[in-house]
Parts: structure tokens; C-alpha cells; sequence
């Protein structure tokens, strides 16, 4: 008797060990492959330049031509892909934890799209720029957010309807983006595409700044919330259950992730469906081994970095990398459907 | 359409045919009165004087000039709302779903891609051809939409359709980006695709598409009754001596060739296909035979009223009926999103 809770007690430890190991395993690995990324974003572009030269400009040292190539160019594209990437991968999983649907992220349930008008009515009717631009469309996105919520509250909220809702609200909101950018003047109309389909082409590092802040101050929050969130993906009456407040983490959850992506999208324009791709690409790796959380993030990250080299030198002409994410996630979404229509699945 | 819910709620006019007709009429005069407003309301006030001068073609004075303007814009508006709220009464029947509407269905961003296309790599730049073009991109989204949605063992429900739309629409608007950046001569052309308006019309381009309208309300006439058998389900109605395979084809020919013509020449106008036949089903019923011609008519007015109203609420620019009718509708899609007893996917 006594034998048999032992082994049953050594096997559920030795089940956990092994799901953590695999867990902190996969996530050093897709670590490697986002700074492996990044590193080829910075020795390879137009031209090589030696890992030795990138290195030592990094380390603040002038050299003719290479200063100004990875300096101006390169460092603040990767990391400005890296952070935007890491946002999006977090604030779309966390989004897609919550609502316990792949559909339900961020891009397709129109809060990105309303931080998109925010800040394209922030920056051509307002004239604002960097952090006020940034405040702004975090309050927009907020707001579409919890409209979004509450419009699909009908006995609580489910998850179809939430997305349906959705969908019809971003379907408003874009008009009103088109609508602005048409008006604006000042915008070069290739610009204004450009933007709209999410580039970091007009990467600059003070934009870093912004984005780190959110990334630590949110994404933290939310890696702080993950034994919440992890919880939460069994079930609302099974995480209350587990003694989780449900409707607290649901809102705060909500809120750093909305944060993420306004501050995100305040930048770079609304990249299409990195938040969207993330979180389902994580979990195909990780299995029920783990949070998802640290590696959406990665894959994020990794999806902008090698979105936008895609974008940069590997096609005939220059394209942003919302257009490379766009034409990669779209197809995905149409399978998405299919096969939950097959199966009945979720993320 | 949740079907249960239409049926216990007896529509207003269905009942009496001399109501209908009376209901008919009323439609009738709206939108005359509408015309009338569209073409004396604008961004500039004029006076009866010159729009009496104008309708007779003077164009002496300002006031004349712009009202002339207004002539064409008007009959623009009327064929492109009752086209589309004729198209999307057809869809809806189709496909037996009430967010069926060609703007979800990715309908103007799959004519513009084919547009795009069409001027990037073949060098096409007759207007002529532009029509063309933007049908068939139309038409092969709009099937497109509907087949991945249909897929698989489950029904098409009025999410997967709605979400087959929006993943189409964001593939085919990257693909058109990544034409379009390349090039700056062009880019200017698409902007126009990115918002409908009935702004720039001329009696030329209405004549264009003219031709496309004409076939494709003649079409839906063919087989408005036997959408009616259509309604009842496949089986019936073939039980019934309908040939269901041809039925749909007429029909979604018919509701392509109605909203592509549109797109060609006005952009994406969105959810006026969507509002119109849901508020006709309330006044006349789910009989096909009324509620096109209803669709037709109320979605002339509709977009009249949202032209109007899109030229009075910004003064002194004017607001795209495009952006108006999103206001509109967008509001609407959710309310209907909100009824129904939607299934888990």
C-alpha cells in the first residue's frame, strides 16, 4: 500500500521534473533562435559586415561605415522587431488564454485595430508624437476592448460571440483609420500604406525606450500573473476552484495586455497577425508542458525579426513586414478554421 | 437567419396584400423624397432657384454647377444601394446566414486585388477593363469565402463565415500592399479602393457598369422564387422540381455580378448588403419575390440617406458614405451577433 503512493508520488515528481526540464529546455532554445536572429539582422544586410566589426561598434566604438550601417541602421531595426515581437507574442497568448479560443487574439478581434485609429488620429489630427501617442492608444485600445467585452456580455461572456462582436467593431473601426489617413495631407500615401500594414522601417532607438518600459512593466505583470493564466485555461469554474479570483486576473490580464499592443502598434503600425500566430505556434511546441506565456513571446519576436529580413532582402523589391506576416498568417487562419470545423479543438 | 425567431414575429405587411403594396408605395415615396434631399442638400447651400436652373441644365452659377454635380452622384447612389441591398438579400437566402453580406465576404478587397493586379502586370488602364476585373476578383473572393467556411463535417455557421472573410480580406490586402509599394504610380489608384463613396461619379462611369446591374437584376428575377423552395432546404427543394445546383449558381452569378459592378465603381461600401434585407424580412417576410424588390428599394434609400447625411455632418468637407454606412452598420452586425444563439466553434 505504502509502496504504491510512493511510486505514485515519485512518478508525478518525476513527471514534473521532466515537464519543467522539457519546458526550460524548449524556452533556452527558442531563446537561441530570437538572438541567433537578431545577430543576422546585424552582421548581414546590403553588405557582411564581420561579426568582430559588429561587436566592437556595439560595444561604442567608432568605425567608418560599419558605425553607421549597424549602428544607424541595423540596431535600431532588430531592436525594435525584437520588442514589438516579444509584445505581440505576449499580449495575443494571453488574449488567447483568456477567452480560451486561437481566434480570440488581439488583431482579430479588433483591439488592435482600435489602437490603430488612435494613433493615426494621434499623429495626423493631433500632431502628437513618442509617449503621448503611445498613452492614447492605449486608452482607445482599452476602451474597444472593454466595449468589445461588454457588448458580448449576455449571461457571461462567450467566446464566439466575443469574436463575432468583434469582428464587426474592427470592421467600424478601420473605416474610421482609412477615413483619417485619407484626410491627412502631410502623409506620404506609400508612408501611410507602409504603416498601416506594419513595418519598422522608420525604426529609431529612442523608440526602444517606450516599448522596453511596457515590456517590463506588462509583460511582467504578466509572467507574474502565468500560475493565474495557466489555471485559467482549464476552466473558469475550475480556476476558481483552484482559489483564483476569476474576474480580477480576467481584467488585469486584459489591461497589460492591451498595453502591450497599443505601445506596440503606437510604433511599428499593427503588424498583422504576429499576436495571432504566436500563441497557437507555441503551444504546438510546448504541449501541456508548460506555460505559454516566456515562449509566444520568443516566437513573437522571432516571427518579426525573420518577417522583416524576409521583407528586406530576400524578395525582388523591399516590402514592411506586416505584408511578409500578413500573407504567412492569413493562410494559417483559413486552415485554423477548417480544422476546428473538423474537430472542435481549441488552442 | 434564426428562423424560429423570424416566424413567430409576424412581419408587419405580409399578411395583406393591398398592405404590401401600400408598403411598397410609402418605399416608393421615400426614396423619391430622398433624391429630391440629395440633390438640394449639400456641403454648399444653394437656392430652389438655381436647383430648379440646374435640373434644366444651366450651369451659370455656382450654386447651378454644384447641383449639377449632385445629379449623377444621386442616380449613382440609388443603382449602387440597390444593388448591394439586392446582392446581399441574395447571399443571405444563398448561403441561409444572416452576416452574409459582400463586404464580410471580402468582396471589394478581392476586386481590388484583381484591379491591382491587373494594372501592375498586364498593363490594363481602360476603366472598361477595370469593371471586368473587379467582377471577377469579386466573384472568385465571394466563392472562395464560402467554400472555406462550408468545409468540413459542421455547418457553416455565421462565425466561420464572418472569419473566413476577415482571413481572406488580410491575405489578399497584404497581397495587394506588396504590389502596390513597389510601384508609386499606382499607388494613388488604390487609395480609392480603401473607402467607397459615390462622390466622383459622372454619367460615364454609371453608364459602364450599367450593362453588368442590368443582367444581374434580370438574373435575380429568374430565380427569386425558387429561392423561396431554396429556404426550405436542399432536399425539399429538390424534392420540389428544383434544380438546387443551377438555383445557386443564378444566384450567386446574380449576387456577384450586383455587388462587383458596385465596387468597380463606388469602393467598398460595407453592411449595406447586411442592414437592408434584415429590415425588410421585418416588414414584408421571407417571401423572395418581395423582399428583393424590398432590398432594392431600401437599399437605395440607405445609402442616399448616408450620403446625405455624410455631407452634412462634416461641413465643409464631406464625410465618404463608405465611412457612414459602417457607422451604421456596424452597430447592426453587432446586434444581430448579439441575438443569435450562437454555437461554440
Amino acid at each position: 500500500m505504502i509502496n504504491n503512493t510512493e511510486s505514485t508520488f515519485t512518478r508525478v515528481k518525476n513527471g514534473r521534473k521532466y515537464r519543467s526540464v522539457r519546458w526550460a529546455r524548449l524556452v533556452v532554445i527558442l531563446g537561441f533562435i530570437v538572438s541567433v536572429a537578431f545577430s543576422i539582422t546585424l552582421v548581414l544586410g546590403q553588405s557582411f559586415t564581420s561579426p568582430s566589426d559588429v561587436l566592437s561598434v556595439l560595444l561604442g566604438h567608432k568605425l567608418p561605415g560599419a558605425s553607421f550601417v549597424v549602428g544607424q541602421l541595423r540596431l535600431p531595426r532588430a531592436v525594435i522587431s525584437l520588442l514589438v515581437g516579444m509584445s505581440f507574442g505576449m499580449a495575443g497568448v494571453a488574449f488567447q488564454i483568456m477567452l480560451r479560443n486561437p481566434l480570440a487574439s488581439p488583431d482579430i478581434i479588433g483591439v488592435s485595430a482600435g489602437a490603430t485609429a488612435a494613433a493615426v488620429f494621434a499623429i495626423t489630427m493631433l500632431h502628437l508624437d513618442g509617449a503621448s501617442v503611445a498613452l492614447f492608444s492605449i486608452s482607445m485600445g482599452l476602451l474597444v476592448a472593454l466595449s468589445i467585452y461588454g457588448l458580448s456580455y449576455r449571461n457571461g461572456v462567450t467566446g464566439t460571440r466575443l469574436i463575432l462582436i468583434g469582428i464587426g467593431v474592427s470592421a467600424m473601426i478601420e473605416s474610421i483609420t482609412v477615413y483619417l489617413l485619407s484626410q491627412a495631407q502631410s502623409w506620404d500615401r506609400q508612408e501611410a500604406i507602409r504603416w498601416l500594414s506594419g513595418s519598422v522601417n522608420s525604426a529609431q532607438l529612442s523608440q526602444a525606450q517606450p516599448l522596453l518600459i511596457s515590456l517590463l512593466l506588462f509583460g511582467g505583470f504578466l509572467l507574474s500573473r502565468s500560475r493565474d493564466m495557466e489555471a485559467l485555461r482549464m476552466g473558469d469554474d475550475t480556476a476558481q476552484a483552484l482559489g483564483i479570483n476569476v474576474n480580477m486576473t480576467r481584467i488585469t490580464v486584459m489591461v497589460s495586455a492591451v498595453g502591450l499592443i497599443a505601445v506596440g502598434v503606437a510604433i511599428t503600425g499593427p503588424i498583422a497577425f504576429v499576436a495571432f500566430l504566436s500563441g497557437p505556434i507555441a503551444m504546438r511546441l510546448i504541449k501541456n508542458k508548460g506555460a505559454l506565456l516566456l515562449p509566444s513571446g520568443f516566437i513573437g519576436a522571432c516571427l518579426v525579426l525573420t518577417g522583416d529580413y524576409i521583407g528586406q532582402f530576400l524578395l525582388p523589391s523591399r516590402y514592411p513586414v506586416g505584408v511578409i506576416t500578413g500573407a504567412l498568417g492569413a493562410p494559417y487562419l483559413i486552415y485554423l478554421i477548417i480544422r476546428v470545423n473538423r474537430k472542435g479543438g481549441s488552442l | 437567419m434564426n428562423k424560429g425567431n423570424t416566424m413567430d414575429k409576424a412581419p408587419l405587411f405580409k399578411k395583406k396584400p393591398a398592405a404590401r403594396s401600400m408598403a411598397l408605395f410609402c418605399v416608393f415615396a421615400l426614396l423619391f423624397l430622398l433624391c429630391i434631399s440629395s440633390i438640394a442638400i449639400g456641403t454648399r447651400d444653394v437656392s430652389l432657384q438655381e436647383v430648379l436652373g440646374a435640373l434644366q441644365g444651366q450651369i451659370d452659377t455656382m450654386g447651378e454647377a454644384s447641383v449639377s454635380m449632385r445629379i449623377p452622384r444621386t442616380l449613382l447612389a440609388v443603382i449602387a444601394g440597390s444593388a448591394l441591398g439586392l446582392s446581399g438579400a441574395i447571399m443571405q437566402s444563398i448561403t441561409r446566414n444572416p452576416l452574409a453580406d459582400p463586404g464580410i465576404l471580402g468582396v471589394n478587397v478581392g476586386a481590388a486585388f484583381f484591379v491591382v493586379i491587373g494594372l501592375a502586370w498586364f498593363g490594363i488602364n481602360q476603366q472598361q477593363s477595370y469593371v471586368w476585373l473587379a467582377i471577377l476578383g469579386a466573384g472568385i473572393t465571394a466563392i472562395f469565402v464560402y467554400v472555406i467556411s462550408s468545409l468540413g463535417y459542421g455547418k457553416s455557421t455565421p462565425l466561420k463565415f464572418a472569419l473566413a472573410g476577415a482571413a481572406t480580406s488580410a491575405a489578399l490586402s497584404s497581397f495587394t500592399v506588396a504590389v502596390v509599394l513597389p510601384r508609386n504610380d499606382i499607388a494613388g489608384g488604390v487609395n480609392s479602393w480603401q473607402i467607397g463613396g459615390v462622390g466622383g461619379a459622372t454619367f460615364g462611369s454609371i453608364q459602364l457598369v450599367l450593362p453588368f446591374l442590368v443582367l444581374g437584376i434580370l438574373l435575380s428575377a429568374l430565380v427569386a422564387r425558387k429561392l423561396n423552395s431554396l429556404a426550405l432546404g436542399d432536399d425539399i427543394a429538390a424534392g420540389l422540381g428544383e434544380n438546387v445546383a443551377w438555383v445557386r449558381i443564378i444566384a450567386w452569378l446574380s449576387a456577384v455580378l450586383l455587388c462587383g459592378a458596385t465596387t468597380a465603381i463606388c469602393g467598398p461600401i460595407g453592411f449595406v448588403g447586411l442592414v437592408v434585407p434584415h429590415l425588410c424580412r421585418l416588414l414584408v417576410g421571407v417571401d423572395n419575390r418581395w423582399l428583393l424588390i424590398f432590398s432594392a428599394l431600401t437599399g437605395a434609400c440607405l445609402l442616399l440617406t448616408a450620403d446625405v447625411l455624410g455631407r452634412i455632418i462634416s461641413r465643409p468637407s464631406e464625410l465618404p458614405v463608405g465611412v457612414v454606412t459602417a457607422f451604421v452598420g456596424a452597430p447592426f452586425f453587432i446586434w444581430i451577433a448579439r441575438r443569435q444563439r450562437v454555437k461554440e466553434l
